[in-house]
């Protein structure tokens, strides 16, 4: 078996008696970009949000490089190398860009509580930051309110923070949801150049990304896992089709 | 930058012949206030968190100090100090209690935890109770300057507000002042971020309880009276008051809210208004609240930004 960085096992969450996740058994492997798609209310954001423990897991065990980490809290599970991003644009509004990127870099480098300390002192990362923006097109954004910036920049900046903490995991919570078609081309080639040397596990509608850049595939219906495999296998399978767009007459 | 120097080298000099010109009680009474609001604001304008209880550890202080100076005999700085740490203890209690709780709930336990305090120093046997503490000698400076001269007082306080104010104003711009302003911006990404919030929010509240609690201090130096009225829960509306009406999230709204405030309870106080001074503070707090959110400092800016 190849090498697997993330592994869940009869991972299930419970509302209430409505079960939005069910026994779903999810190998990522090491290096690998993993679609994880379904119709809405599949229960994809669920999962995500069981993997960072933004909502905490009913029953069954994740774990992360052979270790379990259920039950740990989100901010753990990202200082380990889980970084996570969200369905709406995940930034700092009222800072600029270049200080969205360098609050990650703080982080990673334990400028946390020094409140004696003059903040000029954080230039220091001001050339790491520049370098992740340049990375991700937005060098010349880097003054800018990121309030003031445009939705996909936003969503392109938010890869650069992420970027800045160097995750051995990525997760994308649909990073081209709500964009123009030139924004996604760019985010999709964005993602394919991050993907270096990492692993990215992300939920995606759009159906010409993921055939574009995912090695595997996992259909979510209802909570379950319907079929996996890469995107041949899968767009095959008469079962996904059903659960996009219904049973046949 | 240089405009902005000629400011503060101007501020400064005001505030050195304030004292020649008008009464420095009254003076020091604002300065101390306004060190109050200015520790309010970190945790209410940087952290977005609205704690109701900061009478406690302002009033607490108050006590603390008060005790020490009289019955122990300390020096009269480190009498201020031992009022502001124990401040901070307080404060990092009620902060590990209240931290993980957001909005009207947090408001609610420092509320709670606050009237338990003034139930306390109500009942305890050291403070007085309706009397309060009186009779504080306010000692010597550095052992050398009689602070009984009200003018020497005055740059004693002076030079403590201000110490005290610069502390609130480097927080703002450190390392912590940067992570402060990512968690009030988007909170769960600074947790995707690893960002323990609870830890971050809980330093800026054991920051704020411990600069109010040398405000409250430094007013028992002055007054040589620490009393009820510093611990009750009016007190903690007072501060919301002088911070909202000053600017919130502004670092001199707050110094000018105290300001404004204070002068008003004063000028009240005398006059034909006395009983309606309640009256008249809550409905300033209205207006603002409706007409002016962003205060008298944030409304300046925001009309700088406007014309410029």
């Amino acid at each position: 078996m190849a090498d697997s960085i993330l592994q869940t096992e009869n991972l299930t969450k419970e509302f209430r008696g409505f079960t939005a996740v069910d026994s779903v058994n999810l190998t990522i492997e090491r290096g690998s970009i993993h679609a994880l798609i379904g119709p809405n209310g599949a229960g994809k954001t669920t999962v995500f949000n069981l993997l960072t423990h933004f909502l905490p897991v009913t029953r069954g065990a994740i774990r992360f490089n052979g270790t379990e980490i259920t039950g740990m809290k989100p901010a753990q599970i990202s200082r380990l190398g889980i970084v996570r991003s969200f369905q709406i644009s995940a930034v700092f509004p009222h800072m600029s860009a270049l200080e969205n990127v360098r609050v990650a870099l703080q982080r990673k480098e334990g400028r946390i509580f020094q409140f004696w300390q003059s903040e000029r002192g954080l230039s220091r990362y001001n050339a790491r930051a520049e370098e992740l923006l340049d990375m991700v097109g937005l060098s010349s954004f880097s003054k800018a309110l990121v309030a003031d910036m445009p939705y996909g920049r936003k969503r392109a900046l938010e890869i650069a923070t992420t970027l800045a903490l160097e995750p051995e995991l990525m997760l994308l919570d649909e990073p081209t949801q709500g964009m123009g078609r030139e924004d996604v081309e760019r985010t999709t080639a964005l993602i394919k150049q991050v993907s270096a040397g990492r692993t990215i596990l992300m939920v995606e509608h759009n159906l010409s990304v993921v055939s574009a850049l995912c090695d595997r595939i996992t259909v979510l219906q209802r909570g379950a896992v319907l079929t996996e495999g890469d995107y041949a296998t899968v767009s095959a399978d008469p079962r996904v089709k059903e659960a996009y767009m219904g049973k046949a007459a | 930058m240089t405009n902005r120097n000629i400011l503060i080298v101007l501020a400064l000099a005001a505030l050195m012949v304030a004292p020649f010109v008008v009464y420095p009680i009254f003076l020091m009474k604002i300065l101390c206030f306004a060190l109050f609001a200015a520790a309010f604001n970190l945790i209410l304008g940087y952290g977005g968190l609205l704690s109701f209880g900061h009478a406690a550890y302002f009033g607490g202080a108050a006590y603390i100090c008060g005790h020490a100076l009289k019955v122990w005999g300390l020096p009269t700085e480190l009498g201020i100090l031992v009022g502001g740490l124990a401040a901070g203890a307080f404060g990092a209690v009620v902060g590990l209690l209240a931290i993980r709780r957001q909005g009207i709930y947090f408001a609610m336990i420092t509320l709670a935890l606050a009237q338990m305090a003034f139930f306390f120093f109500i009942s305890a046997d050291f403070t007085g109770g309706e009397n309060g503490l009186q009779g504080v000698p306010r000692g010597y400076a550095l052992g050398l300057f009689d602070l009984s001269n009200n003018i020497t007082l005055y740059y004693f306080v002076l030079a403590i507000c201000l110490g005290g104010f610069l502390i609130v104003v480097r927080a703002v711009h450190s390392p912590f002042g940067q992570v402060l302003r990512a968690l009030r911006d988007n909170e769960d990404r600074a947790i995707s971020l690893g960002y323990d919030v609870e830890r971050v929010k809980l330093l800026a509240f054991v920051l704020s309880a411990t600069l109010s609690g040398i405000a409250g201090a430094t007013k028992t130096v002055v007054f040589q009276l620490a009393s009820l009225t510093d611990v009750n829960w009016h007190m903690s509306g007072e501060v919301v008051l002088m911070t909202l009406l000053g600017g919130v999230g502004t670092l001199l709204g707050p110094v000018l809210g105290a300001g404004v405030v204070v002068a008003l309870q004063n000028t009240l106080a005398s006059g034909p208004l006395s009983a309606w001074v309640p009256v008249i503070m809550g409905t300033i707090f209205v207006i603002c609240v409706l007409a002016f959110r962003r205060g008298i400092v944030g409304e300046i800016n925001a009309l700088i930004k406007r014309s410029f």
